[in-house]
């Protein structure tokens, strides 16, 4: 790799850390303009000033005009800001490090490349962990209380913490076995690619999409009306009464969970299958030769050997149902006794204003992953360890 | 299937094996058949609504039509345009793209930099701080709306781009510098070590070897981050807010349900409006995101 040869130390020497410099003022300058919530505007108008268009710039600086314009001029200014502002951040103080002498650069440089992130982490995570398992045991008075998890056992909480229990149990284990048996299926037709792409594409749809998706094939006309819901115009013309599913308890917790298992299977099915793909074909072979029938051969035989894959696709899809928010919160808010802890979190705290109960709630989320973490840790150690 | 009338050895028996097989895969194509229509449906079903004349969609089912798919008169575009200009998609399609990019790019960029840092870069506290940033993987994003909220209040960056621009980089970073990390870290010592032979200092090495190898790595978390913003509505909705001016795709669908809940072709046109970037993305990097999603599960 000779790409990487350093070049002649003179000049560029400067003009690296100068040029970081005069950057890291523009950046400070762009960072002005976005901290003002009408900069955009504001900076166009000056523009347009300039330019010699005062009506233009009035009329930005009363709110209309060229708003479009004027946001994507601050879009483009925070992308400079950003991406470019970092860069120059790094080159620049990149640059000076490598002025000093050898053991001070070699102290210092690490923590200018991940310095960034460590500060966002910290203000973005960590303190704001610690704040709210610290909120969650305080009361308005910033007194030290038990009351916030004290209430989770009335029955208004533990039928929430039921859901979230259902939802977790069922959306994972759906979603996951679902996932199996598509990979296990698809796998021995001939059109496989085009087969996953149809299970695989839910998962670029936003929750919110999906929920629109699926309260339409939910939607409930009184009966003797057409019935515009797929699903309730199949019961009405296998001759049943129309359900108002998302509304009648306890089936439109299943019913949300539904969206959820229609999102994440494609997922499970693509790393199932991929690691379908990677058991070896002599195992099958032998398999086969003793006589094994296809569904012996994928229960026992394939089944164990993906159950690394099993896992990982488990915990991550039940991660991701346990602090489920969306279909709740835009189907049906949560009013038909199907509320979970997220949805609720969020109404204690703009709704009720309760911050001390809505972080108990999401100190609970947070208990529930503590496992997660722990095993994600023990596998990064003995990673580390072998590597 | 006709079988010869006098079979001669070889050949009935590769009959006999063939004709099993193609009558045992018949359920199975027709299951497999099954699964993809069952998954098109409720897309599908949004589709065909959201181009449907309004008055049809209230009085019959969306599947009646494509049994005439021919008479012009009940396909429109009306919806579309209703949502784009009187509901605000259209300001809400914009301001989902000045959210996304910023909040793509500035993440990835510096989860590069401190997942070259804690690759290759020996430096006093390293392992801990990178098994903080695997603990961090987990943690919910709840644990951290009320702090945030606190601080944003207090700074003004409620309701701003900046905020959510800055929102966003740190609820993604995690992720980023772990799958970075992941892949960075794999990449051969030598590389390395000849180039600090060569005099190249950690920002060369970083710049001119490390990025242009790291270019799938940080393709396929792009998609991610991508998908993940474009698609947020909780964070959205917690420092954006419900704003006409800043409001972004997911928070406006939202508030189309609450403001046309009845409204089938005005929410299935909304609804199609928020999907159809990410599908677009999805449909044409699609070798990418798997290979993203692989690299992210299958390693442990």
């Amino acid at each position: 790799m000779a790409v990487a040869r350093a070049e002649s130390p003179g000049l560029s020497r400067f003009v690296l850390p100068i040029a970081g410099l005069i950057g890291l003022g523009l950046c400070v300058g762009g960072l002005l303009v976005l901290l003002d919530p009408d900069g955009g505007a504001n900076l166009l108008a000056s523009i347009y000033e300039a330019l010699g268009n005062i009506s233009g710039a009035t009329d930005l600086r009363n709110g209309s005009g060229d708003q479009v314009i004027a946001k994507i001029l601050l879009a483009a200014i925070a992308l400079a800001v950003g991406v470019g502002g970092i860069w120059l951040l790094f080159l620049g103080v990149g640059g000076l490090v490598s002025l000093l002498q050898p053991k001070w650069r070699d102290r210092i440089l690490p923590w200018v490349f991940a310095g960034p992130a460590l500060v966002l982490l910290a203000v973005f995570l960590v303190y704001p962990a610690a704040g709210t398992i610290y909120r969650s045991f305080t009361d308005n008075h910033g007194q030290f209380t038990l009351a916030n998890f004290a209430v989770m056992v009335e029955p208004e909480f533990t039928q929430i913490l039921r859901n979230n229990a259902i939802w977790l149990i069922v959306g994972t284990g759906g979603s996951v076995l679902l996932g199996l048996i598509f990979a296990g299926l698809f796998d021995r037709v001939r059109r496989e690619a085009l087969a996953k792409t149809l299970v695989f594409l839910p998962l670029a749809i936003s929750l919110v999409g999906a929920s629109v998706i699926w309260g339409f094939v939910y939607a409930w006309q009184p009966a003797g009306q057409p019935q515009i819901g797929l699903l309730n115009a199949i019961v009405v013309g296998l001759g049943g009464e129309p359900i108002p599913w998302l509304t009648t308890s306890p089936i439109n917790v299943f019913c949300e969970i539904v969206i959820m298992i229609w999102l994440q299977t494609g997922f499970a099915m693509v790393v199932f299958s991929a690691a379908i793909k990677g058991v070896s074909g002599e195992i099958i072979e032998a398999a086969r030769l003793d006589g094994a029938s296809e569904r012996q051969l994928f229960l026992r035989v394939i089944v164990p050997m993906i159950r690394g894959s099993i896992i990982t696709v488990a915990t991550t899809i039940a991660i991701v149902t346990l602090k489920i928010f969306d279909i709740v919160y835009v189907t049906t808010g949560g009013r038909f006794n199907d509320d979970v802890v997220a949805n609720r979190m969020f109404h204690e705290i703009f709704q009720f204003f309760d911050d001390g109960r809505g972080a108990a709630l999401a100190t609970l989320l947070f208990i529930a992953v503590l496992p997660v973490m722990y095993i994600n840790l023990r596998n990064f150690k003995r990673q580390q360890a072998e590597g | 299937m006709t079988a010869p009338a006098r079979p001669i050895e070889p050949r009935q028996t590769r009959v006999v094996a063939w004709r099993p097989a193609f009558m045992r895969s018949v359920p199975l194509r027709l299951s497999v058949l099954a699964i993809c229509l069952l998954w098109t449906l409720p897309t599908l079903g949004l589709l065909v609504t959201s181009v449907r004349n309004p008055a049809l969609i209230t009085t019959s089912g969306w599947w009646t039509s494509l049994f005439h798919p021919f008479e012009a008169n009940q396909w429109t575009l009306s919806n579309y345009q209703t949502v784009l200009s009187t509901d605000g998609m259209g300001t809400a399609f914009i301001n989902s793209l000045i959210v996304t990019i910023p909040s793509v790019a500035i993440p990835i960029t510096i989860a590069a930099f401190a997942a070259y840092a804690f690759a290759w870069i020996p430096f006093r506290g390293r392992g801990i701080l990178f098994t903080i940033v695997v603990a961090l993987l987990v943690v919910p994003i709840q644990m951290s709306l009320i702090p945030v909220l606190q601080i944003y209040s207090a700074g003004n960056l409620y309701g701003s781009f900046l905020g959510i621009w800055l929102a966003h980089t740190g609820f993604g970073l995690p992720l980023a510098i772990f799958l970075l990390y992941n892949f960075i870290s794999q990449l051969p010592r030598d590389l390395f070590e000849s180039a600090a032979i060569d005099g190249a200092s950690h920002l060369q090495v970083f710049i001119r070897i490390v990025l242009p190898l790291s270019i799938p790595a940080l393709g396929a978390i792009a998609i991610f981050q991508f998908l993940w913003v474009w698609n947020d509505l909780l964070v959205a909705l917690v420092f954006l807010g419900p704003g006409a001016e800043v409001r972004v795709l997911p928070t406006a669908l939202f508030q189309l349900i609450g403001s046309r809940g009845g409204s089938w072709h005005l929410l299935t046109a909304g609804a199609f409006i928020t999907m159809v970037v990410p599908l677009l993305v999805f449909l044409l990097l699609q070798r990418a995101f798997v290979r993203g999603i692989l690299a992210g599960s299958v390693k442990s």
